[in-house]
């Protein structure tokens, strides 16, 4: 039984398991950080509601169906970067680590490209930054999460080098130091990993607070 | 170790996991597509979405009840206390002042 299942157990030494886990245990603390910024985000989105200074609200600015796509693709994105985790851990090569990547990569991408989209469709309409307390409450949340995305797209372009440039498998690597390296690679997969399934997470509470909630009659 | 069956069961995790995250964001944006009434939605939308937090954080981040995690679940909850806190007291203060300031 493992502690951290991306971790490679099976080849793994006692050593680097030992090591990683404070690495991991400290980005969860990272991340429960984050989650207070988008909290704070999210009540002040809240308190905001209804607060359209005359301008265009919620059902006048969101639209369900890119919406809609937009949890997919993420959603998709999250899965896609849980087979790489897998196929890192039982080593079913490099070329299905970079392919799982890379597939994540291109769905956090189209989840960007409908969300700007969205963003310049709402300027189109009226809703810009600075019309209402709404709005810009919602692009200080939404904004932030997209960045966040933004970060992380960027975050797993560096591990797929890193990947081609050190490996990620212990088995490929004879030298003490290459082995290393490949136990480094991995650990910050796994901490990529938790970084961009806590992003999926905070949208669950985007879709449903900002998008559906404004949204129904 | 059965490697085989550790990989099976694994990728079995995140597949149940999908299945029930799409299922769980699925029902919502139908219920608002249908245009069922506003009360419902929002239950529906609380009990969902609470239900999907909880299987991305088994399925997707690995966080159970076992001993081995739980450094992590503590400090999961703690945090989820201050917000609570935080996020629960900014919305009673805040919507006191509303009531009284209409």
């Amino acid at each position: 039984m493992s502690r951290h299942p991306g971790l490679n157990l099976a080849h793994a030494d006692e050593k680097a398991h030992a090591e990683a886990e404070p690495l991991l245990f400290g980005f969860w603390v990272f991340l429960m950080s984050d989650l207070v910024l988008f909290a704070l985000l999210f009540a002040t989105y809240a308190t905001m509601m209804g607060v359209t200074a005359g301008g265009p609200g919620p059902k006048q600015l969101f639209e369900l169906g890119p919406a809609a796509i937009e949890t997919a693709a993420l959603l998709c994105s999250s899965l896609a970067y849980g087979m790489a985790t897998l196929v890192m851990k039982y080593e079913r090569g490099r070329v299905w680590l970079l392919f799982w990547l890379g597939a994540a990569l291109l769905l956090g991408l189209v989840f960007l490209c409908f969300e700007i989209d969205d963003f310049v469709g709402m300027f189109a309409k009226g809703g810009g930054i600075g019309r209402s307390g709404q709005l810009s409450a919602f692009f200080a949340l939404v904004g932030t999460h997209g960045l966040h995305v933004t970060f992380g797209c960027l975050w797993i372009v560096v591990m797929m080098i890193q990947v081609l440039v050190f490996g990620a498998e212990r088995r490929d690597n004879k030298t003490e130091r290459e082995r290393l390296l490949a136990d480094r690679v991995q650990t910050r997969i796994l901490r990529l990993g938790l970084f961009w399934h806590f992003l999926d997470i905070v949208w669950i509470g985007i879709f449903s607070v900002v998008y559906l909630q404004g949204l129904t009659a | 170790m059965n490697e085989k069956h550790d990989f099976a069961s694994d990728l079995r995790t995140y597949l149940v996991g999908f299945a029930l995250a799409a299922l769980l964001s699925a029902v919502p944006f139908a219920a608002v597509a249908l245009h069922r009434p506003r009360a419902q939605v929002l239950w529906l939308l609380i009990g969902c979405g609470l239900v999907q937090l909880l299987v991305h954080f088994r399925c997707f981040l690995h966080i159970d009840l076992s001993e081995q995690k739980r450094d992590d679940l503590q400090l999961i909850l703690f945090s989820v206390m201050i917000v609570v806190l935080m996020v629960g007291g900014t919305l009673w203060i805040m919507g006191n002042a509303h009531r009284h300031m209409m």
